[in-house]
């Protein structure tokens, strides 16, 4: 691992926050081809239910591989899934960002998540504490892994037809 | 007589069984849902665990037996105990920690302390209540309990028939049957997704017995599916299905009859979607015929039997009904895998239940949305029925109650003939 006091952690900072704020507004404004786009081809995007990191073993709300990502944004543009036809609208925003890890190509990010979610004129607050692994390419950042665990994420919530 | 006692005595303004309509007012009326949480819940089995979730001396989960939460517990003799999560001195709960492992439970507030069948212990400072203070009337609310076949069930109805006469040697075939998908290790919880949906209780009840929905809530979830196993889930078009009703307000929907019983032809081949699966279970040492078993069980049964007023086995999980108001119901959808099987063979159960379940499944959020159109959609023309007739066209006798189409109606007729049976008592 490169020594975090050797990396320009501010500037790294700026570069990662830029990216993952680009990312939530893709996802806000459910540019989701484009966001199928940022994605490593083994990159997994997880959403873990309690405190548990063995994701493969465990239950999950998702643990999406690139098919189940393809799939997952197929299900809500068709138009045949009632619940993303339409879908609820979102306004989300990530803060306190913090670089966790740097090791070869790949940049470790935690944040925050806050998300307001509107249906039917009812709205629901949700948030999260995600973590991002970035990878470095000549084309700028890929995703490489993001999970986004939700406070109460192992107790009751509501369905979801968006993605955090 | 009272205003109220009158108004629920037309029960059959409220379900009108020869011509299967239901009144508008059954998921609207807050008078009526508390009504049924008395007559219903407190004086039916109900639901609260499955062994599996407390596997040890000691070990313990937070349940609910209606709208009481329940403490649900093996004490060190390995005996279970089903009890209300709450002191006897002034109320406070005496566990807040959903799942774990415990010698006693002791209330936070005066250190009032229970041992885990209940008994009160021991409390502080017992002599300000005098010599004659009998510990033995003070232990946590008990509840009668039974187990069939791994599934614990509690009643607040000290003098209710044992669990298994209440389901009947059909239920219990059934459930034998469904366990099956152990392929051959015992049952094992894996995790629960929840989620709690603006309905009133008993559109969930209905749910579970309706094969009707699922090629158009669930198309976009069956688009995600290879051909073999759409054209399994086709079974509204093959139609060899059936629903019957099983007595007490059970009944079963077989959806897929060749995985009516998972031992049943287990020399036929491996479907495709499953060969990856089966390899990575060879390479562990398995003998063929095991691990034939195994995949098998894998995909799960294939049908929902559904148990009144409040859980479902439900092709391949538990799915477990909780009303919180009448305009409120919790939902938790239970993973099941193989206690002590492989783990490519759990990790794939695992997958494919994130896959249909939860808040971020392909199937659930969709059901959701439904159930929450039909609560809204009953703020309107209150004097319509709701139909539930479905298939009485065709219904014949089966071997247990009346038998229909994969499509009818006939498991909601079921559970709404119970619950006139109990609302009338």
């Amino acid at each position: 691992m490169t020594e975090m006091s050797k990396i320009d952690t501010r500037a790294l900072l700026a570069d990662v926050t830029e990216f993952i704020w680009a990312e939530g507004a893709m996802l806000d404004a459910k540019e989701y081809d484009a966001w199928l786009e940022l994605w490593t081809e083994d990159g997994l995007y997880i959403m873990p239910m309690g405190a548990g990191d063995d994701y493969k073993n465990q239950l999950n709300l998702c643990y999406d591989n690139a098919k189940m990502r393809r799939d997952r944004i197929g299900r809500f543009q068709r138009g045949f899934s009632i619940s993303s036809a339409p879908p609820a609208e979102t306004v989300r925003t990530l803060s306190r960002f913090r670089i966790e890890a740097a090791e070869g190509d790949l940049i470790t990010v935690s944040c925050a998540e806050h998300l307001v979610e509107d249906k039917f004129g009812r709205q629901r607050i949700w948030a999260g504490n995600a973590l991002y692994t970035l990878k470095v390419t000549d084309g700028g950042f890929k995703l490489h892994g993001k999970i986004v665990r939700l406070l109460n994420s192992d107790g009751m919530l509501n369905s979801f037809s968006y993605l955090f | 007589m009272s205003l109220d006692t009158l108004k629920f005595s037309d029960l059959d303004a409220l379900y009108d069984e020869e011509n299967a309509l239901v009144a508008t007012s059954m998921y609207e009326d807050p008078d009526l849902f508390a009504e049924e949480m008395e007559k219903i819940f407190k004086n039916t089995w109900v639901w609260v665990a499955h062994e599996s979730e407390f596997p040890d001396k000691g070990s313990f989960k937070l349940s609910n037996v209606g709208l009481e939460p329940v403490i649900v517990v093996r004490d060190r003799k390995g005996v279970i105990h089903c009890m209300v999560n709450r002191c006897r001195h002034r109320a406070a709960t005496v566990c807040e920690v959903k799942k774990g492992k415990t010698s006693s439970f002791q209330c936070p507030y005066h250190g009032w302390g229970y041992g885990l069948d209940g008994s009160l212990r021991a409390l502080p400072y017992p002599e300000q209540y005098g010599d004659d203070f009998n510990k033995e009337q003070h232990g946590l609310l008990k509840l009668r309990t039974e187990a069939y076949n791994g599934m614990v069930f509690a009643t607040f109805k000290e003098d209710i028939e044992p669990l298994e006469e209440f389901l009947g040697p059909a239920v219990c075939r059934y459930i034998d049957l469904f366990m099956k998908q152990g392929g051959g290790f015992p049952v094992k919880v894996l995790g629960e997704h929840q989620f709690s949906v603006p309905m009133n209780w008993k559109v969930q009840l209905e749910n579970t017995t309706d094969a009707y929905h699922f090629p158009i809530v669930h198309k976009s979830f069956m688009q995600t599916l290879d051909g073999a196993t759409e054209e399994m889930f086709d079974f509204l078009d093959k139609g060899r299905g059936w629903v019957e009703d099983l007595g007490n307000g059970h009944s079963i929907m077989m959806m897929i009859p060749e995985l009516e019983d998972l031992d049943a032809d287990l020399d036929q081949p491996i479907p495709e979607r499953f060969e990856e699966l089966a390899a990575e279970i060879r390479a562990e040492g398995y003998p063929e015929d095991q691990v034939k078993k195994i995949v098998r069980a894998v995909g799960g049964a294939g049908f929902n039997l559904n148990l009144f007023p409040n859980v479902s086995f439900s092709l391949a999980f538990f799915r477990v009904l909780t009303p919180i108001n009448v305009e409120k119901t919790d939902i938790r959808h239970i993973a099941i895998g193989m206690d002590g099987g492989p783990d490519a063979a759990n990790q794939m159960r695992l997958r494919l239940h994130e896959h249909f379940q939860g808040p971020m499944g392909f199937g659930s959020p969709d059901d959701a949305e439904v159930w929450e159109r039909v609560q809204r959609g009953t703020k309107g023309g209150e004097t319509l029925p709701i139909l539930v007739n479905r298939g009485l066209v065709d219904e014949e006798p089966g071997p247990t109650g009346p038998r229909g189409h994969i499509s009818a109606e006939t498991g909601m007729r079921a559970a709404y003939k119970m619950w006139k049976r109990m609302m009338s008592k």
